[in-house]
């Protein structure tokens, strides 16, 4: 068996490190450190160190130039004193076996670093901005394919909504989970794809692991505020055809502990929070494969 | 030369922002049918080739799946709408004016820097509203102005598409601060009648009076002091940075002068009694009554002389709060104002003691109903604009910061026009120990290092604690407005809870009203003294006289005092974090505190002077008689009062703010703000656990009810910290482990010849202290922080607008297992439904009378002994398991609390008036709508009734009825007939919408 060995990304405007470390914890990680980027950048901490990338919730810069933008560009064009490229320390994680989770913010990050659904680019195309995200590192520079765009309403909103999960999706992270609930705290948690090539390659490899669903009929559903965001086909996350990559908008993290949920007091919930699940089906496909 | 970069949507994607713009021109202006589009832009300032401005436009600056990017170009222009959309007919672009916070522009400019691989231009930014519609140009003036931007703080540039198309494009224009002054430092001679001196002091916004001002002047006359000048090259005259100084430390803001006041007081009996300070009389002694009661159990740690006040929570852990206001800044623009609100008390726990994390924020809004007034005195800003921005500013300001708001209040009375009032609360957490000491002390030391942390200085908020110091009027300051950066702040403060666990300072506190002055001279009084160059400040444009660098309010700064042999280890992890850090001087034991620019000399004052020269003010307070007489109660129509009831401001769900608001970041949330299988029971309290795998958690709750001092100031006070303690306990605080914070906002209480009615104003805070002190002492709680902000007036020519009274009092308390709290929902049908406490015929300053139009005169009152022999039962009752739901009967009373018990679990109920406990005469309004105080509705298992009546014994207890699957509410009257009945639906509609704005 692996030793599970996790970074938590945390710094410039990350908050919801704490409970994303607490929580691969409660899975039984055998290492978790919080690791501020800035230490990354100053080359004090390497990616390679660890097989499991966590990406946790905030406002990463404030979202001033859109969700996470800046925070893309930024481990697009960084590198350490010594002169490595963190975009090639990340292109290098994600070709081994090793898992990343993005949470809401994290997720955003992904989907500008071009990382989900597929972190290997589909075509030479015209990417835009293409000329500054190349890097002149080994890895082709992966091309943003989705964003992650305002919610229809306009508004940043918390609430709980119920989530169904398709089973026959290859994420690792959701692998045996039917149905949960979970909060969502975002203003911009919109999938909007590239085109609809991009649109068909997600449909068609089952890369959509979780929908907003009616909270009634548990169908994915496109209807506020079931579906806080207007995201077609209800889709809440998005992972790569390998299923290690990972990223949502609702925080499983949130529900590390039944007394998170909302309804805890009425439904009699005690112990576990369900969101721990996804965390523990990560721990054990590392400790299996890592 | 400049260039702009200007990110419009790609056609057919949806424009969030603008339709939410669109929705705000429709119900705050009533302009129908308008269609708004967004574009965002950029000012480069500085040369960049075709090359680097195309990869800046197409890499940071725009989202290459939804956006286009244009450079020097007008994209309102080049790039055509989608072909269902109309043609704009109006462009609005909001900039900022030069000098204030751009938090967009700032990131701008760090990507900037990253392309570029060094320091670059500086980026600032801006965006367009793109108005379709039938406007003309006074209307796109109205938007601009009512709507779109703050002129205060932004700039609007208004065209026509016609105007445009013919201008081709905009030019840039960079809202840079070019102004170039000479630094100088002005030498005023105090020697001058007391109208010169009055009129001195009303120039420079310094609030002092003319006795204060003499005292200055008398004191620089003393020959000895001369004397201790001459050799730093200083007169007799005062230089304008002691003279900004002085007032700073003596305004009313940071010195608390009418709370520090002496009194004479004629109280309603005609009795009369002198005063020698409020604050010591009431405040600090009601905490000191409780700590000696408490002997070995206290609880407190540090109370009244840090930022905040501290109390044990654990053996291992130490609890942090402070809730302050911030309503002037928000009465001139709220959304700013609102959000230095928030992340400017986030640094009062962060510099307590050696420093909090922090845990939670709690906000309370007075505001104005939000109704269109169409003749609004000048500087006043529409109700719905004020609440909106601060909502807005208390979002960015907690969401960004990583903070849950847990827990708040709104109240609406007319009043609170003139100014709205705005409680920011933020609680953190501290190991009890840190490098072995004690986390609650802290002492700069001689030699230590002034480090400043975090932003820059500018002018902004300069005489913010002036300003706040005195009435809102047509001349108030621009330059006190600013806006927060959350994301500075949140990297200063990434950076500092590290030094803190290193060990690399020995005192720490924030720099909020009074900026430097204010901190560094706090710090100073550690040491004894302390020798600063204000030349050695990072500023974020040269023009700033030294008196501005000391005064200024700019935010996101932290003062340290650092060790010499630290300050490498604190430089290197400042640099590695990307914040900023300046060694301005060092703490000494002089005496003096000095301050140079450039090494020369500025300011030399007296550390005695400085902090004790101020002399008392002498205050007279009597108390008026009110009159008022209880109107007659009948209901014709009870169906209908409930649905009314239901739907008041007061009354209706929050759903609309609370949404918008982070409340569990952090992972630490037991009882959220809504609770209930369909998340929309209304909690009492929040219960948040701040140790992630701990059961131990921390409660918070508030309470006020400001109506309550039109008739009496003193039962408005009893009823608030009653308030806010039966939310407490609903959840499962212990009523025996509670701490309070006590937060007075009220109209000016100085007589003067504008205020003729100062001296009942005065009566009336001293009422509200008294009753406040002897509750306190009742129930057993300390009061370990608080605030007053005292000049709540606004004034226009003969119009003036006085808040009510208003005192928040913000409760924390603790539950040794988390999993045992309790919210306000009903669980499951046949549930018993039982009333805690005693209703009387109290229904003076009620929502049922206010919405009559009526005001009453019996007064809700606490009975401290009954409430609190019920409190402790309750408490039992939820350790034991007992209890299924608990919610406060609050305004709109007992008919309130059951409906909301029942919305919040979807159930029916069938309740029975003629079991409620009640004394005096009744009928069913005053049972259903009488607001007396410790009262609860709980429900319970059936079974559970037996032993909660044998925990109840002897105590206002007793069953009234039942909850129902079926979705109907029935209330049974006092003769046996129905008088309530109607579907649960009802009951919620205007109660679910008032509010959904």
């Amino acid at each position: 068996m692996s030793r599970v060995q996790c970074l938590v990304l945390s710094g410039n405007g990350t908050n919801c490190e704490r409970e994303t470390a607490h929580a691969c914890t409660q899975a039984g990680a055998d290492r978790v450190d919080v690791v501020p980027i800035w230490d990354l950048l100053a080359g004090q901490h390497q990616l390679d160190a660890y097989n499991f990338l966590c990406l946790p919730g905030g406002f990463l810069d404030g979202d001033d130039l859109g969700a996470a933008k800046a925070m893309a560009w930024r481990l697009t064009m960084a590198r350490t004193p010594s002169g490595q490229s963190i975009a090639e320390q990340l292109a290098r994680f994600v070709t081994e076996p090793r898992l990343v989770l993005g949470i809401c913010n994290g997720f955003q990050l992904m989907a500008k670093l071009g990382l989900i659904p597929n972190p290997s680019p589909i075509d030479g195309g015209d990417a835009q901005g293409k000329a500054a995200m190349t890097h002149e590192g080994h890895e082709p520079a992966p091309q943003q394919q989705v964003t992650i765009w305002a919610n229809d309403s306009g508004r940043f909103e918390d609430r709980w909504v119920r989530l169904t999960f398709d089973q026959d999706s290859p994420c690792i992270f959701t692998k045996g989970i039917e149905d949960m609930w979970l909060p969502i705290r975002h203003g911009e948690g919109k999938v909007i794809y590239r085109g609809s090539q991009e649109e068909a390659f997600v449909t068609d490899n089952h890369l959509i692991p979780l929908r907003y669903a009616d909270p009634q009929t548990g169908s994915p559903t496109e209807i506020y505020p079931a579906n806080p965001n207007g995201s077609p086909g209800g889709t809440a996350g998005l992972c790569d055809p390998t299923g290690r990559l990972f990223g949502l908008m609702p925080h499983p993290e949130a529900f590390h502990d039944a007394t998170n949920h909302p309804a805890w007091t009425s439904l009699g919930l005690k112990g576990r929070g369900d969101g721990l699940a996804l965390f523990d089906n990560a721990v054990s496909w590392l400790k299996r494969n890592g | 030369m400049a260039h702009r970069i200007e990110v419009r949507l790609r056609p057919g994607v949806r424009d969030p922002l603008g339709a939410k713009v669109a929705r705000a021109a429709a119900t705050h202006l009533g302009f129908q049918d308008l269609a708004v589009s967004t574009v965002e832009v950029y000012v480069v300032d500085g040369d960049l080739t075709s090359n680097q401005l195309e990869q800046f436009a197409k890499g940071p600056l725009s989202d290459p799946i939804v956006q286009r990017p244009v450079i020097d170009e007008s994209a309102a222009l080049l790039d055509p709408d989608a072909p269902h959309a109309r043609p704009f007919d109006w462009l609005v672009e909001v900039g900022y004016r030069p000098g204030v916070t751009d938090n967009t522009g700032r990131t701008a400019t760090e990507a900037l820097d990253l392309l570029l691989g060094h320091e670059g231009p500086k980026v600032y930014s801006a965006r367009q509203y793109l108005l379709s519609g039938t406007l003309t140009e006074t209307d796109a003036q109205r938007l601009a102005s009512e709507l779109l931007a703050n002129d205060l703080i932004q700039t609007t540039v208004i065209l026509s598409r016609d105007a445009l198309a013919r201008r081709g494009r905009i030019t840039a224009l960079v809202p840079k601060v070019i102004e170039t002054a000479r630094i100088q430092v002005e030498r005023i001679d105090l020697e001058r009648s007391d109208s010169d001196l009055i009129d001195l002091s009303r120039t420079r916004v310094l609030a002092l009076n003319v006795d204060e001002m003499k005292t200055i002047a008398a004191h620089f006359r003393n020959p000895s002091v001369q004397a201790d000048r001459e050799p730093f090259g200083l007169d007799a005259r005062i230089t304008d940075v002691e003279l900004e100084c002085l007032a700073q430390t003596w305004s009313e803001h940071c010195k608390h002068k009418i709370f520090n006041a002496i009194i004479e007081y004629e109280d309603r009996s005609g009795e009369k009694k002198t005063i020698e300070s409020i604050f010591d009389t009431y405040i600090k002694a009601a905490t000191k009554e409780v700590r000696r009661s408490l002997a070995d159990r206290d609880y407190c740690l540090s109370v009244f002389n840090d930022n905040a006040g501290v109390i044990e929570f654990t053996k291992d852990w130490s609890l942090v709060f402070k809730v302050e206001t911030h309503n002037s800044p928000s009465a001139l623009d709220p959304y700013g104002g609102a959000l230095t609100g928030i992340v400017g008390v986030n640094r009062d726990p962060f510099g307590t003691g050696m420093g909090a994390r922090l845990l939670f924020n709690t906000d309370i809004f007075c505001l104005a109903p939000p109704k269109q007034h169409s003749d609004l005195p000048p500087r006043l800003l529409q109700p719905i604009r004020v609440l909106e921005g601060v909502r807005e500013g208390v979002e960015h300001g907690g969401n960004k910061s990583g903070i849950p708001t847990v827990n708040g209040a709104v109240v609406f009375d007319e009043r609170y026009l003139g100014k709205p009032l705005v409680y920011c609360g933020t609680g953190g957490i501290m190991p009890s120990r840190i490098a072995g000491k004690p986390s609650h002390e802290k002492a700069a030391r001689p030699g230590d290092h002034v480090i400043m942390v975090g932003g820059r200085i500018g002018k902004d908020g300069i005489h913010g604690a002036t300003f706040s110091s005195e009435q809102l009027h047509e001349g108030s300051p621009a330059t006190a407005v600013q806006i927060g950066d959350p994301i500075t702040q949140k990297r200063m403060f990434d950076m500092l809870l590290l030094a803190r666990d290193e060990g690399l300072y020995h005192s720490i506190t924030d720099n909020g009203a009074g900026g430097l002055s204010s901190s560094v001279g706090e710090m100073a009084q550690q040491s004894g003294g302390v020798d600063l160059d204000l030349a050695k400040a990072p500023l974020k444009y040269s023009s700033l006289q030294p008196w501005e660098i000391l005064v200024s309010e700019s935010q996101e700064r932290m003062t340290l005092a650092v060790p010499s042999e630290k300050m490498e280890r604190l430089r290197s992890l400042a640099q590695r974090y990307q914040v900023e850090l300046s060694d301005l001087g060092t703490f000494d034991a002089s005496g003096w505190f000095t301050v140079r620019y450039e090494g020369d000399v500025v300011a030399r004052l007296d550390m005695d002077f400085l902090h004790d020269g101020l002399p008392a003010m002498r205050l007279r307070g009597k108390a008026a008689a009110v009159s008022g007489q209880d109107p007659a109660l009948e209901d014709r129509d009870p169906n209908r009062t409930l649905i009314t009831m239901m739907g008041r401001l007061n009354v209706a769900s929050k759903e609309y703010w609370i949404r918008q608001y982070d409340h569990e970041v952090g992972g630490g949330s037991v009882v959220k703000p809504l609770m209930g299988r369909d998340q929309q029971a209304p909690s009492d309290a929040a219960v948040i656990r701040p140790v992630l795998g701990r059961p131990e958690a921390v409660v918070v709750s508030n309470g006020l009810c400001p109506r309550y001092s039109d008739i009496d100031a003193g039962a408005m006070a009893a009823a608030a910290l009653d308030e806010a303690v039966r939310n407490a306990v609903c959840v499962g605080a212990d009523p025996d482990r509670l701490a309070a914070l006590d937060n007075f906002c009220w109209p000016d209480p100085v007589e003067g010849p504008d205020n003729p009615d100062g001296a009942h104003k005065l009566a009336q805070l001293i009422e509200a202290n008294e009753a406040l002190y002897n509750l306190c002492v009742a129930y057993g709680i300390p009061l370990i922080s608080g605030k007053d902000s005292m000049k709540n007036d606004y004034r226009a020519g003969d119009v003036k607008i006085s808040v009510p009274p208003t005192l928040l009092v913000s409760v924390v308390g603790r539950m040794l297992d988390a999993a045992k709290a309790v919210t306000s929902d009903a669980k499951k049908p046949g549930d018993s439904v039982f009333v805690v406490g005693t209703t009387l015929r109290e229904l003076g300053g009620s929502e049922y009378l206010a919405a009559m139009d009526e005001i009453g005169a019996s007064v809700p009152r606490v009975r401290p002994k009954e409430h609190q022999a019920c409190y402790r039962a309750i408490h039992q009752a939820i350790d034991r398991g007992l209890i299924r739901s608990c919610h406060d009967c609050s305004d709109g009373g007992l008919a309130v609390a059951l409906a909301e018990t029942a919305l919040g679990g979807q159930l029916g109920m069938d309740i029975d008036l003629r079991s409620v406990p009640q004394q005096g005469e009744q009928n069913e309004v005053s049972l259903l709508y009488a607001e007396s105080t410790g009262r609860f509705v709980l429900t319970a298992a059936p079974d559970a009734e037996r032993e909660l009546a044998d925990l109840f014994e002897g105590l206002p207890f007793s069953r009234i009825g039942t909850t129902r699957s079926k979705p109907r509410f029935l209330i049974t009257g006092l003769a046996g007939a129905s008088v309530v009945d109607l579907d649960l639906d009802a009951v919620g509609a205007a109660w679910r919408t008032t509010l959904n704005l």
